[in-house]
């Protein structure tokens, strides 16, 4: 449905944008992950029409949209920290698109309430946008970008400025709200929690590069580089080398089923590759965080790297305390050194 | 994200031709009715028989008489400045961050003497400080006819404080504008850290105001420095100020190249000081972490607080309100008692009067020409603000520039210039009613730019874009989202345009035909005559002129929201 090619945005010298391909397929949800200043937030303005590429293409539906200024284009959009029109209430913001999209003014009202049920403000259209929470707030910029239905629905960053709790429930609302309108959906985060919870296929971004594109869970156990193991939080790397299809770490040889990383290399060990057993790799506790339900111990290993283990159940040691390591060797993934 | 600061969107590439077009309206108004007079000046000046000739610059600048006037002038900016600052910052203060029933009203009242026309703050003075002072009546009631009097009219006193009363809002607004911003937190964070109160004033809370502190003595100065009306009426003849000369050689000697020289010299003077000040803005706009007004202000603590509060308001009562109570006082004062006399006459045409017309023919004119005046200035400010905030290049800062020189370089140069420029082809406008109006736009656009550029430029651009995402075609953008949210800013600057044209003297004096008065031109044809009916009439109309002012404004600040269209 959306097609992004060889897309290249530059301002000034900076290139913010480089060489992106990008597709989105009708009825799919796609998160666009990256730190901030990645370009990721350029990529989604350049599709809305807002910034003009220095190369490349962005096609929709079939229809190449170079030269289509951003009201022509029939996309919907939500910004970062909401943009909403102070000098409207919440009625008068929601309407906005369906006023401009020429919808019957008779229409207008009984849309309006219906979007804002949906979002979970039912009976707020008189209400003065200023004088809302900030949770309400991104709810009224949500209903305003969905009201009138575009074809593709772009979120940029639209939890940024909300505080964990807040976010957390949010996420689940937009899934649920995503899944039932079977909306299109391009939404660009730094958040991996946000990405990994809503996402269809992943794209991770950096330096204006796609660095991976892949489905949460993929992204999740093969990443393609140890930047993205990295940013998708994941804390135990090893520094290995490979050859022949193995690769050398402290913690031993694991398989490597990668034909692109040879010599110098990482070595991912997720979380169930590693537990605390009776034997194995020596090593020291140096700190420990409960997490709820369980315990993350990071352990210290007598041969160098320092690892975090999650201990579930009771009795995980304390500070101090000497402990084994097993390893799954299975449970591994092999990144380019980096 | 900071990429996108530098980004050049589609939508403004398509609107450029359109923002051209727009800016040809501000370019070609200021160039024909301030740059072209202003050029004649120094044509005049430096050839006035038609090829380059200055002996008459030189003559100017070597004329001991002249170079007085020239000091004068410097002095009397220099010491209004510093007893301005003096009465101003701890007001400033109090304002900021003293929270006490009235505040609000107290800053509205504050700001009522800097838009106040010259004329009646001029005639306020008069009215205190004059021979006929209800102090002097009051000297004459107690100690009998050998009652000292006080007349510290024709002195440079009366000067001084009419500059410190009008300039005071300055420091105050400035300074106190900052100073309500200023996040309370870096003081405490001094104040853990072990600096008294001293140090942390010294080594916080000054260098932090020290940009607002400078933009205003520097404001002061050249407010100060270009006086006219003040000096013109309370200097008497000894007194006069490089603009107060200019009148003299123009209107009474009718030496019109060395007015054009005197012109010149404060020219330089002039564009000196802006150089001056344009590098201190430049160097000022630190990044701070600013705080809505709301949370920092707080009720006087302990006695010296508020000692401090009480001293402030009545240094306020005496310094403001008294010489504007004076005024409404001897207005409405008949000889015998009090009553609407002087007012009653104002309607009737006196043989012996120094007008051509009854004084309320010149209320109406001055509501006419203010009218006009205010219809122009908004057009060409509105125009302009908008071309300058929304392209970013050379020439949009060269525009913006340009349009604030009628500001700072004084409205007798505008007066002067239509003067010596306008009364010829192609240009012949001396029988044109336009032309008070027009010089009284040239003075009052530099308000409505200041005005509405923070507006404009503080819509957000994303709102723009969001609007656009939707659907909004580039002209439902401007009236969805602009004009909604500037609508306000535009009120307040017509209201702000409209009091400036209705006060407006040094500008007009020049140019207002002897049976066109404006109500500023009456007042000070009244005072230059003898008699008590004259001076009474006076008194009344700078009162209804003051209420005029007061009136709009006080609407201003009603329609004002937050801090929008504060400068």
């Amino acid at each position: 449905m959306l097609s992004v090619r060889d897309l290249t945005v530059r301002f000034g010298d900076t290139v913010a944008v480089a060489d992106v391909d990008l597709d989105v397929g009708a009825g799919e949800v796609v998160c666009v992950l990256g730190p901030s200043g990645c370009g990721k937030s350029t990529l989604l303005r350049t599709i809305a029409g807002l910034e003009r590429p220095a190369a490349g293409e962005v096609v929709l539906d079939g229809r190449d949209l170079a030269g289509v200024r951003p009201d022509q284009r029939g996309l919907g959009m939500m910004f970062q920290d909401g943009a909403l029109f102070p000098h409207r209430d919440v009625a008068g913001n929601v309407a906005f698109g369906l006023r401009m999209r020429g919808w019957p003014r008779a229409d207008l009202g009984r849309r309006v309430a219906e979007v804002l049920e949906l979002v979970g403000l039912p009976g707020l259209g008189d209400r003065n946008v200023a004088t809302l929470s900030g949770g309400e707030q991104q709810r009224v910029a949500l209903a305003r970008a969905i009201a009138p239905e575009p074809r593709l629905l772009m979120l940029d960053e639209p939890l940024g400025s909300l505080d964990r709790g807040l976010r957390d429930r949010l996420i689940g609302e937009l899934r649920e709200l995503f899944a039932r309108l079977g909306s299109t959906v391009l939404y660009v985060t730094h958040d991996q929690d946000e990405a990994l919870a809503l996402a269809d296929r992943v794209v991770v971004m950096r330096a204006g590069e796609v660095v991976q594109v892949a489905a949460p869970d993929l992204l999740w156990r093969r990443p393609a580089t140890a930047f993205v193991a990295r940013f998708l939080g994941q804390r135990n790397l090893v520094a290995a080398h490979v050859r022949d299809g193995r690769a050398t770490t402290v913690l031993g040889d694991v398989p490597s089923t990668r034909d692109d990383v040879a010599g110098a290399a990482e070595v991912l060990f997720l979380p169930d590759a590693l537990r605390l057993a009776g034997d194995g790799h020596a090593g020291r506790v140096v700190s420990r965080r409960f997490a709820g339900d369980h315990v993350v111990v990071t352990v210290e290993l007598d041969d160098g790297p320092t690892l975090d283990v999650a201990c579930w159940g009771g009795g995980a040691p304390v500070v101090g305390e000497d402990v084994h390591l097993a390893v799954d060797p299975t449970a591994t993934w092999v990144v380019p050194a980096g | 994200m900071d990429l996108d600061g530098a980004a050049l969107t589609v939508t403004a590439g398509r609107r450029s031709s359109a923002t051209l077009l727009l800016a040809a309206l501000p370019i070609t108004f200021i160039g024909v009715l301030f740059l072209y007079p202003v050029a004649t000046i120094v044509w005049t000046g430096l050839a006035p028989d038609g090829r380059l000739d200055l002996s008459p610059v030189l003559r100017v600048v070597s004329d001991p008489a002249i170079l007085r006037v020239v000091w004068f002038t410097v002095w009397q900016a220099t010491v209004s400045t510093v007893l301005t600052l003096l009465l101003g910052l701890p007001a400033a203060y109090v304002v900021a961050r003293l929270d006490f029933p009235g505040r609000k009203l107290l800053r509205a009242a504050v700001t009522v003497p800097f838009v106040l026309p010259t004329v009646v703050v001029a005639s306020a003075f008069l009215s205190l400080l004059g021979p006929r002072s209800p102090l002097n009546d009051l000297a004459v009631r107690i100690a009998g006819e050998g009652a000292p009097q006080l007349s510290l009219h024709h002195t440079v006193w009366a000067i001084l404080l009419a500059h410190v009363f009008f300039n005071y809002a300055v420091v105050v607004r400035t300074v106190g504008g900052l100073w309500a911003h200023l996040d309370p937190r870096t003081e405490e964070a001094a104040q853990v850290l072990g600096a008294g109160r001293v140090r942390t004033f010294l080594e916080v809370t000054l260098p932090a105001l020290r940009p607002a502190i400078s933009a205003a003595a520097a404001i002061v100065f050249l407010f100060t420095f270009t006086s006219f009306g003040v000096v013109l009426i309370l200097g008497g003849p000894r007194l006069a100020t490089i603009e107060v000369e200019i009148h003299r050689f123009t209107a009474q000697l009718l030496d019109l190249p060395t007015a054009s020289a005197l012109a010149l010299v404060q020219l330089l003077f002039v564009v000196g000081a802006l150089v001056v000040y344009g590098r201190l803005q430049r160097r000022g706009p630190s990044r701070q972490r600013l705080r809505s007004a709301a949370d920092v202000a707080r009720p006087p603590r302990g006695a010296r607080q508020r000692a401090f509060l009480a001293a402030n308001l009545i240094v306020m009562l005496v310094l403001l309100a008294l010489p504007l109570a004076v005024l409404v006082e001897r207005s409405l004062a008949t000889g015998s008692g009090y009553g609407l006399d002087l007012y009653r006459t104002l309607g009737e045409s006196r043989r012996a009067s120094i007008l051509a017309v009854s004084p309320w023919e010149a209320v109406r004119n001055s509501v006419v020409f203010g009218t006009v005046a205010t219809v122009v200035a908004v057009t060409v400010g509105g125009a302009a603000a908008w071309v300058v905030t929304r392209s970013r290049g050379v020439a949009a800062r060269l525009l913006d520039g340009v349009l604030m020189l009628p500001l700072g370089i004084s409205a007798v140069t505008v007066g002067f210039g239509f003067l010596i420029s306008l009364d010829r082809p192609p240009l012949d406008l001396r029988a044109s009613p336009l032309l008070v109006p027009l010089a009284q736009a040239v003075v009052a656009t530099p308000f409505v730019v200041r005005i509405l550029v923070p507006v404009l430029g503080a819509v957000d651009e994303r709102l723009r874009e969001a609007a656009a995402v939707m659907g909004a075609r580039p002209r439902q953008v401007w009236r969805e989202i602009d004009l909604p949210i500037v609508g306000r800013a535009l009120l307040v600057a017509a209201g702000f345009a409209f009091a400036i044209s209705v006060g407006e003297f040094g500008a007009t004096v020049f140019i207002a035909r002897a049976n066109l008065p404006t109500l500023p031109i009456a007042i000070f044809r009244l005072l230059g005559q003898p008699g008590a009916v004259n001076f009474g009439q006076a008194m009344a109309m700078s009162t209804i002129l003051m209420v005029l002012t007061a009136t709009v404004i006080t609407a201003i600040e009603r329609v004002r929201v937050g801090t929008v269209g504060e400068f």
